[in-house]
């Protein structure tokens, strides 16, 4: 299977199986798509037709080309990944990432807040030391041989409770040689109570942290207020910059989420780009469809434009030595993920879970608070093996949809919240998120082969 | 080749034969949270 497309003056084919991506000019584009289709001699005949600047000897030429690509695998591959998918099925999966609900509170009451202004459908509550620390034991137990453990402290605002993010820090890196692991923490804040104390930790013990801002003031404040309404650009931007500066501009994401209101969202990534900002990631909003800032079908050719727009606007900085990183467009096409991963997925609910304030498993932290989705605790490990099992079923072949889809391999079917969310099941498709998947696939190739390219030619 | 120019890629075909060591990141742990961003994750084997 392949995928033909262009983009900012490029030619691009992507080889879906093995994950090639080839740039050709204009004739070799159409060739490559009547490849199969007609003979040798057809093909010719049409070829020269329509352009001027090709014989019908170098259309026989670039046939075979494309007939020793597909000898070497690199186009036309097939695919011969469901065996893995079986396999992997069968494993026994380690636990390797948690995500502790530190807080079930927040400071602020951001307008489409999917935990509910941090309350998740509960009560407001803060994790207790106890809890947290039989959470990582739980990890450090069930992570089998793997070395490198992860854990986001997330909310609700964690921050909100950093006496317990501190010592549950120090009590992983107490255990850490004793069981051979390696933390990596990551800290997901709203800014509001960062601090010098606070920045100085978390560059000391924070593999990330993810800083949430919506990009422009006005975007920014219409979502991300206080309980009394005020806007939080003013108070957290400054803080966000010198965190930026004291991570020496790595390791860090400036995470925004733009909805219907902003679907100029390019603007506003650009805007955090201007202000020095060199990290930075942008999603579209996760809202029941009833949400007046909910992203509608209707939304999706401008919301496109704005990734095709970002992409070059981001080749051009780059080109210019003023680049910036957009986590979605972070694609390593020499060093991303084995196909083992691409097949298998985010590890939802198998090697990942997230934790309740009050000790709760759950896949996820987008399924925290819906009772079909509580997998046990952390007194008594994961009892519901059903839901286990069902995430375990959940890989790239899972969804009939995905089967003629190119991206598959770059999103292994998609975020299972979000399709149980827009669908009913964790294996259904949200349309929507996949059309912006596409686009952003499609940017992200081009903007990194671009480079590739660039590079090789220097 | 005159007219097509083949980027260079991880085989993913090959990275069967080593690939599955479970090392990597899980995805929704970067920044998204909300998308499944697989392949913006890196191969702990290859990392830089």
């Amino acid at each position: 299977m392949i995928h033909q497309y262009k983009l900012n003056g490029y030619n691009i084919v992507l080889d879906v199986n093995s994950g090639s991506v080839h740039l050709v000019d204009e004739a070799a584009y159409d060739i490559i798509a009547l490849y199969g289709k007609k003979n040798a001699d057809e093909i010719a005949a049409q070829i020269t037709e329509k352009y001027d600047n090709i014989t019908a000897d170098e259309v026989y030429e670039v046939l075979d080309d494309i007939k020793s690509l597909k000898e070497q695998g690199k186009l036309f591959s097939e695919d011969k990944y469901l065996p893995l998918a079986q396999e992997l099925q069968n494993r026994p999966t380690v636990l390797k990432a948690l995500c502790l609900h530190i807080a079930h509170d927040c400071n602020l009451a951001c307008k489409y807040c999917f935990a509910g202004e941090g309350e998740y459908c509960g009560d407001r509550s803060l994790m207790s030391f106890e809890v947290g620390k039989k959470a990582l034991d739980y990890l450090i137990e069930h992570s089998g041989t793997r070395k490198n453990l992860e854990v986001d402290f997330f909310g609700g605002e964690p921050l909100m409770n950093f006496e317990v993010v501190k010592q549950l820090v120090e009590y992983a890196r107490g255990r850490e040689k004793e069981c051979g692991k390696n933390f990596r923490f990551t800290l997901t804040t709203n800014g509001v109570l960062l601090d010098e104390e606070i920045m100085d930790f978390a560059n000391r013990e924070m593999h990330n942290v993810v800083l949430s801002i919506d990009g422009r003031k006005e975007t920014n404040d219409r979502m991300r207020v206080s309980r009394n309404g005020k806007g939080s650009y003013d108070l957290i931007l400054p803080k966000f910059l010198e965190m930026a500066e004291k991570r020496g501009q790595k390791d860090y994401y400036i995470r925004g989420t733009y909805t219907h209101y902003n679907t100029d969202f390019s603007n506003d990534i650009l805007h955090l780009a201007d202000l020095g900002f060199k990290q930075l990631a942008m999603e579209p909003v996760v809202a029941s469809m009833d949400a007046d800032y909910a992203l509608k079908e209707e939304d999706l050719p401008v919301l496109c434009e704005q990734y095709e727009k970002l992409a070059v606007e981001m080749l051009k900085r780059h080109r210019g030595g003023n680049g910036f990183n957009f986590f979605h467009y972070m694609i390593d096409l020499t060093g991303g993920p084995c196909i083992y991963k691409r097949v298998a997925g985010c590890g939802v609910g198998t090697e990942y879970m997230a934790v309740t304030p009050w000790g709760d498993f759950y896949p996820c932290h987008q399924f925290v608070g819906d009772p079909k989705y509580l997998m046990g605790n952390v007194d008594d490990g994961v009892t519901n093996l059903d839901v286990c099992n069902e995430f375990k079923r959940c890989n790239v072949y899972a969804r009939e949809e995905c089967n003629d889809c190119f991206a598959r391999l770059f999103c292994s079917g998609g975020c299972a919240a979000n399709a149980y969310h827009s669908t009913g099941s964790v294996t259904g498709i949200y349309k929507l998120g996949c059309e912006l998947h596409r686009k952003r696939i499609e940017c992200a190739i081009m903007l990194n082969a671009a480079i590739s390219i660039d590079n090789e030619n220097q | 080749m005159k007219r097509i120019q083949t980027v260079q890629t991880r085989d993913l075909a090959e990275s069967a034969k080593k690939g599955g060591c479970g090392e990597c990141q899980t995805s929704c742990q970067s920044a998204c949270k909300t998308s499944c961003g697989i392949a913006n994750q890196q191969c702990e084997k290859s990392k830089k």
